[in-house]
């Protein structure tokens, strides 16, 4: 029962974090929020995976917001505001967001039901993470946010594919696909500030 | 020793020893013997055979083990292997010559010996990680460190990140399927998942929209060899699928789908080729015609699908190189490489502007050249089929044709009394010039491709059956 109840406290925990994420355009509450997801992940994974494996997700998850901290506070641009249609496009975002909360609480209990033993609160933030990462890609250009989209949708499928694949192999090579994203997006960002620095002296 | 080790780790460890060589002709020269000694050995040395040298038995053993999985690289992906990094051999060797900085080499191995690890990783699924690592170590060699990263370079990372968990994922649901094939539903579902994931890999219409963005942000030899690498490692993957599960083979709706993919494909990036007026774009959509081939290649009702796919991977490979080392070799004078700025350069780079164009010729199919062969037989095996197929085929390959003329045109187009000069260099010369004899080598003797196509029916022995 407690661990029910964890569970479900671990998916509005996604939710919560996932749509703030969606609204958020200061970078240190996006990483933070990007480091709770990877906790509420770790403890859906825990219900398939033992604590040791499980442990791997959330440190990969803290080193990737870690990677990606430590290369934005480098950079000294402000970009917040950045993005044409903002703050018009917040209700937009919060909508969006509603519309993959109802679509997921209508397909999980499908697809608990066809796959038998992923546990519901397991495909409920799995989707959730995965939904919302997508809509993230679709609405922003911007180099930060998109690399925090993959992530977000990556962390999803990696808690879903945790309930039916336990090898140590493909855990360790998830763990590195997630890293090498992280390092990707800080190259970007890095070559990015490079440029605007160049033309701002020029 | 055993074979994944000398073909996996041993390159992986080359390069990241070459990244710290600084100088550009010493480290394309390491990368080039290396991958060159990695193909001989691959053709010259069997794996899982005792071998006698002197006095002192050695065998070196297929397999190695990592975390509870295997890494296997049998006898038969000896030429596979051979194919691969003689090529590699080709693109390392040509990095100074292209211009292109120390850390293509490095970089490339790794990207290399990463891709050797998804074709040798078993199960075989788990290949998709692999994929994608490869494909992220591609980004700093697309986006220099002082280069502003554009929106090509985003979709590409989007694409290939989306594509791992589609396939992951179908990979699990097909165990369900082999489990219990009755089950039309989870069939449908596990195909539309094996087809997103592989939509998204191998860049199928309409996700090929990144690859003509990338051929004009960043630079054209390592957006060739991108285009050539990932490709082919892809097919690879997509080969294995066809050959261990039947019913993808089988299902008369999935391969007809395939199939038109690689129609669409072929058709779409040949018309849009013949309306391009930057050179990289261009190859950009040849590549997208010639990935179409390859896909159709891979489905046509024939007991020769794998022959002529692998047939087209070889020259593809040639092309590509010969095509990126020929832009770039144009590109110091002509930035961008659009036409407004390429017009009369036949005059003052002649080898690079013949050798660019060859290679394109050899693209669309043109007799006596390396993709003539295979496009003959494909074209063949799919009028036996459906004329229509045939004649898209046409429709394509006349787009990238046009796109030739075109182009040769604006090449030629220098003021009456314009003086013939030779600027590029001796490295340049020579490279464009093996590449092109190699070109014409496999266009008139297309059987020295026979050894890397003979173990082909070991490592894919269910399909064409």
């Amino acid at each position: 029962m407690l661990v029910e109840i964890t569970s479900w406290i671990a998916v509005a925990f996604i939710l919560v974090a996932a749509t703030t994420l969606l609204l958020s355009r200061d970078w240190r509450l996006s990483l933070g929020l990007l480091a709770a997801q990877y906790l509420a992940a770790f403890v859906l994974v825990l219900h398939h995976w033992p604590l040791g494996m499980a442990t791997v997700k959330l440190v990969t998850g803290w080193m990737v917001t870690a990677a990606i901290g430590m290369t934005r506070l480098s950079i000294s641009r402000d970009e917040s505001g950045a993005e044409s249609f903002w703050p018009r496009g917040q209700w937009f975002r919060i909508s969006l967001a509603a519309i993959v909360a109802l679509l997921v609480l209508v397909a999980s209990t499908g697809i608990e039901e066809a796959i038998p033993g992923l546990g519901l609160p397991v495909v409920t933030g799995g989707l959730l993470l995965i939904g919302m990462g997508l809509i993230h890609l679709g609405i922003t250009s911007q180099i930060l946010q998109t690399i925090l989209g993959l992530l977000t949708l990556l962390t999803g499928f990696e808690m879903l594919y945790a309930a039916v694949e336990s090898s140590i192999l493909v855990a360790g090579l998830l763990a590195v696909v997630d890293l090498g994203l992280a390092l990707a997006g800080s190259y970007l960002l890095l070559a990015d500030s490079a440029t605007e620095t160049e033309e701002e002296a020029a | 020793m055993s074979a994944p080790v000398i073909w996996i780790v041993l390159p992986f460890l080359a390069g990241t020893v070459i990244l710290f060589i600084p100088n550009t002709r010493v480290a394309s020269i390491v990368g080039g013997v290396v991958t060159a000694l990695l193909a001989l050995a691959a053709l010259a040395i069997p794996i899982d055979t005792a071998l006698l040298l002197g006095s002192v038995s050695f065998k070196i053993s297929s397999t190695v083990q990592i975390l509870g999985r295997s890494l296997l690289l049998s006898a038969a992906d000896g030429p596979i292997l051979a194919m691969i990094y003689g090529l590699a051999t080709l693109w390392f060797f040509g990095t100074e010559a292209a211009g292109s900085s120390g850390r293509f080499v490095s970089l490339g191995l790794a990207i290399i010996s990463l891709l050797v690890a998804s074709i040798a990783v078993e199960p075989f699924l788990f290949a998709a990680p692999m994929l994608e690592m490869a494909a992220l170590l591609v980004v700093p060699l697309l986006v220099s460190p002082q280069q502003k990263p554009g929106r090509g370079i985003l979709r590409f990372i989007i694409y290939q990140t989306l594509a791992m968990p589609f396939i992951l994922f179908s990979g699990w649901m097909l165990a369900g399927v082999e489990a219990s094939p009755g089950d039309i539903g989870l069939t449908s579902q596990s195909g539309v998942m094996l087809g997103l994931g592989f939509a998204f890999l191998l860049a199928i219409f309409p996700l090929y929209n990144w690859i003509p963005m990338l051929a004009e942000e960043a630079s054209p030899y390592v957006v060739g060899f991108l285009l050539w690498a990932l490709p082919v490692f892809t097919v690879i993957f997509a080969l294995g699928f066809l050959d261990h599960y039947a019913w993808i083979r089988t299902s008369p709706g999935l391969s007809n789908a395939i199939q038109f993919a690689g129609l669409f494909m072929v058709a779409s990036g040949g018309i849009f080729a013949a309306f391009q007026r930057h050179l990289g774009r261009m190859m950009g959509y040849a590549s997208i015609v010639e990935t179409g081939l390859m896909i159709l290649a891979m489905v046509v009702k024939s007991p020769l699908s794998v022959e002529i796919t692998f047939m087209l991977l070889i020259p593809r490979g040639l092309e590509l190189t010969v095509w990126a080392l020929g832009i770039s070799v144009i590109q110091k004078s002509a930035q961008p490489l659009r036409f407004s700025s390429i017009q009369g350069l036949a005059r003052t780079y002649p080898i690079a502007v013949g050798a660019l164009v060859l290679a394109h010729l050899s693209t669309i199919g043109f007799p006596l050249l390396a993709g003539f062969p295979a496009r003959l037989v494909l074209w063949e095996e799919l009028a036996s089929q459906s004329l229509i197929y045939a004649f898209w085929i046409l429709v394509g390959l006349f787009g990238l044709l046009t796109g030739a003329v075109r182009t040769l045109a604006v090449f030629v187009m220098a003021p009456e009394k314009t003086p013939w000069a030779w600027n590029e260099s001796w490295a340049q010369s020579v490279m464009l010039g093996v590449g092109v004899i190699v070109l014409f080598a496999i266009g008139l003797f297309p059987q020295t491709m026979q050894p890397f196509l003979s173990s082909l029916p070991a490592l894919f022995e269910h399909i064409g059956q």
